[in-house]
């Protein structure tokens, strides 16, 4: 062989072409079809967390902004909810396919804003934000057959506040159904990720959508509760923390404003000791590094069968040496940037607790670059249920791994959460799988797989998870009178 | 007979506790197997990782004819293309091997002689296996009598899945012995063992036995050798080393026709196996258009200009 043999495989960067998308030095808020300035004329940055670039400067909704985006939203209720539903659907349909081919540019506005790789936003975000408004488009005129009833009628106006951590396709999770229903939309994107929801305005523009159906005003949290606040808004929905959704919660009670919930989770990964192995190492990379962590459903604690935890976490460990971070537009990264300073701080806050309470650490092997917010793929071992990092939400790149004994153990264990959004079985035992799922108080249970999404399915929290489904025929109940 | 690692002295003490020990090891489930494979293959591969893709490809090929109308003429001209795969760019690497019958054996050991190509020979009454154990160790004699440098052997698909595992083991011990010198490649004709499960078993069955090499397919059934087939193999050969310390290579074979193809195979190995098994020795692409595709890539990464097949060899 002719070949240095010592020399590694070492991939050239195969960066994505940031050409594709144009963003503006600023943007206004989206109110009645048309951008305008906040009231106020207040703006903010957003910064791309891999190199803290400045993007672009948006306008800042404040309490007047709001105000106007309701009206908007209330002036155009009437005549969109009187559209036959075969009509909203077109409308629908239109969206998505504009969202396909545009997917490319959106995939990399996304990954820049957000500093999330663009293998998730190519191949994850974007196919799944087109499928939403797909599968919402099917039933918007087939809403006698979803089980409410003959003709079930919409609420009224929503109001929408979303995360940063699935800017485009939370937006898809909450104005998808309510266009469907004919609901229409004030919605509130986060402070650190605004771009997409602009740039999902244009689509609209596009796809024709009268005035007023759907309002796009970024902000801060004070845009946001004065949204939820709004006495003229009859739906409110929300994903993010758990303390916003509480606050929610108290500011809505005694109004007949309908709430739905989607908020933090500590998700076990649960792993038996005739699992498939290879496929659930992948499983747990997935469950908990998919996104930087960033992932409300994350499996973010690895309950590991005693007698397999030694060989698990060895296969673990050397698959996590192989995963790629950096630049989040280079196509063969796996791990971006977190999102912000903030968040980075809080993740490298309650990781130092997971040291300080005797857990082990491991650290991926990685560089960090210089610039940017970065945080090494981690993992805990020696972590017990007493432990900080067992119970609380860190959504960060970072897996808490307990074990148990016992099928008994490992349900009662993975149970003993104040949250309950997701959950993974691994076996290869259909048996051990069904008895097993059913003891689980969570909502979305997965078995030999994780963090899989499909807009057919239903999607939602117990316990301090939230309330309420997205997705699916479930998901049509919380914007329609029933 | 060679002695088999003392690791697995009880588990081929008999087919009940053979059949135990395979059935033992870990489950595959055939969902994530297939992501996993297919995510590996979006990895994009580009300016210098590609030309080194490219190079490393072309020298883990095992250049293969296996046709009935195989002749001398033939196997020269193969042999030569393998010594010099581009005759106007002499900085080509060789292929690995040149894969032939066992009767084109010392036509093709004549046609390598003074060169670092191997001769690999298909044996024992490939591509079916179906014949006597006495007609395959003297298939595999005659190969290795007549220069064959590697074995390629065919398991006995109908033994192994109805459940006679220490008959297929033992056949690959008699195989290996009758081998002598030559590496063992055996192949499973991974299509016809059809779940991920049995690729998993036959390839530790193949490896407890002495395989030097597990190996896909005959490329003579509808599937050959697939990404996630060849991903659980090198998953197979990372974990055998762990255990026994002994390293095992893997060879694909069959319908792996492009160059993003092999591209995508060669980050299986990178991302699976790893970086020792990145090397001729320990990994190898059964193919024959397949070079051509290689070259003509290469060419374009040279000039910057696609040539087209008027500027590759036809053999």
């Amino acid at each position: 062989m002719t070949m240095d043999k010592l020399s590694a495989f070492e991939y050239a960067p195969a960066p994505e072409s940031r050409s594709v998308v144009d963003i503006a030095p600023s943007y206004g808020l989206f109110i009645d079809g048309e951008f305008t300035d906040a009231a106020d004329g207040r703006v903010f940055k957003t910064v791309s967390p891999s190199t803290e670039e400045v993007l672009s400067e948006v306008a800042r909704a404040g309490a007047e902004d709001i105000d106007r985006a309701v009206g908007a939203a209330r002036r155009a209720f009437a005549t969109w909810s009187a559209l036959p539903g075969s009509e909203r659907a077109k409308y629908l349909f239109r969206i998505a396919r504009i969202i396909q081919e545009r997917s490319r540019e959106f995939a990399v506005l996304e990954t820049l804003d957000n500093g999330k790789p663009i293998r998730e936003t190519r191949d994850a975000d974007l196919p799944l934000v087109a499928a939403h408004f797909f599968y919402y488009a099917g039933w918007a005129d087939k809403l006698g057959h979803a089980g409410y009833g003959p003709d079930p009628r919409p609420l009224g106006v929503a109001g929408q506040v979303i995360p940063w951590n699935f800017p485009l396709l939370m937006l898809a999770w909450k104005i998808a159904p309510a266009l469907a229903t004919g609901n229409t939309v004030v919605l509130k994107p986060a402070e650190t990720t605004p771009l997409s929801a602009l740039f999902f305005a244009d689509v609209c523009r596009r796809a024709g959508l009268p005035k007023g159906v759907v309002n796009i005003v970024p902000g801060y949290g004070d845009a946001g509760a004065a949204l939820v606040a709004h006495p003229d808004v009859n739906k409110v929905a929300f994903t993010g923390s758990t303390a916003v959704g509480k606050a929610i919660a108290r500011e809505v009670a005694g109004t007949d404003k309908k709430l739905t919930l989607e908020l933090g989770g500590k998700g076990a990964n649960i792993v038996f000791d005739d699992a498939p192995l290879d496929q659930a190492v992948e499983g747990i990379v997935g469950g908990i590094f998919f996104n930087q962590g960033q992932v409300c459903c994350a499996g973010s604690r690895l309950l590991v069968q005693e007698s397999v935890h030694d060989e698990l976490l060895d296969a673990l460990k050397r698959r996590l040496s192989t995963l790629r971070l950096g630049d989040p537009l280079d196509k063969n990264t796996d791990i971006g940037a977190i999102n912000s300073a903030e968040q980075l701080a809080r993740i490298t806050a309650l990781a130092e607790t997971g040291e300080a309470e005797g857990a082990e650490r491991w650290t991926a092997p990685c560089a960090l670059p210089s610039a940017g917010y970065w945080f090494a793929p981690t993992l805990f071992t020696h972590v017990t249920q007493a432990h900080t990092i067992a119970r609380e939400e860190i959504f960060g790149p970072v897996l808490s791994v307990l074990t148990f004994r016992t099928p008994d153990e490992a349900v009662a264990k993975a149970n003993n959460s104040q949250y309950g959004l997701s959950a993974g079985i691994w076996t290869e035992k259909g048996s051990r799988i069904l008895a097993v799922a059913g003891k689980l108080r969570a909502g979305v249970v997965w078995a030999n797989t994780f963090n899989k999404f499909d807009p057919a399915s239903p999607f939602g929290g117990y316990k301090e998870s939230g309330f309420g489904r997205e997705g699916g025929r479930h998901g049509l109940e919380a914007y329609l009178d029933v | 007979m060679p002695t088999t690692a003392p690791a697995f002295a009880d588990a081929t003490s008999s087919d009940s506790a053979l059949r135990r020990f395979l059935h033992g090891l870990p489950g595959v489930d055939p969902v994530g197997l297939e992501a996993r494979a297919a995510s590996l293959g979006t990895r994009s591969i580009k300016a210098t990782a590609k030309a080194y893709a490219i190079d490393l490809a072309i020298s883990m090929i095992d250049l293969t004819t296996l046709e009935g109308a195989d002749t001398p003429g033939k196997v020269r001209a193969l042999a030569a293309k393998a010594v010099h795969p581009d005759p106007t760019d002499r900085t080509t690497p060789a292929t690995a091997a040149v894969c032939v019958y066992p009767d084109m054996a010392a036509t093709a050991r004549a046609a390598l002689a003074g060169t670092d190509v191997k001769v690999a020979s298909v044996a024992t009454a490939f591509p079916a296996g179906r014949a006597a154990l006495d007609v395959k160790l003297a298939d595999t004699r005659d190969a290795v009598e007549a220069g064959a440098d590697e074995i390629d052997m065919v398991i006995d698909r109908g033994a192994f899945l109805a459940g006679g595992y220490l008959k297929v083991f033992e056949e690959i011990r008699a195989v290996k012995e009758a081998s002598g010198p030559a590496r063992l490649k055996v192949i499973f004709e991974t299509g016809e063992l059809s779940t991920y499960d049995n690729i998993r078993r036959a390839s530790w069955l193949g490896m407890m036995a002495g395989a030097d090499f597990i190996k896909t397919s005959t490329g003579k059934v509808a599937v050959n050798a697939t990404p996630a087939s060849t991903l659980l193999m090198l998953e197979a050969v990372r974990d055998f080393r762990a255990q026994t310390g002994v390293q095992v290579g893997v060879k694909p074979a069959g319908g792996i026709r492009t160059s993003k193809d092999a591209v995508k195979f060669l980050v299986l190995v990178n991302e699976t196996a790893g970086r020792d098994w990145l090397d001729n020795h320990w990994f190898r692409f059964g193919a024959s258009s397949l070079l051509n595709d290689l070259l003509m890539q290469r060419q374009k990464l040279a000039t910057g200009r696609y040539s087209g097949p008027d500027y590759v060899t036809v053999d």
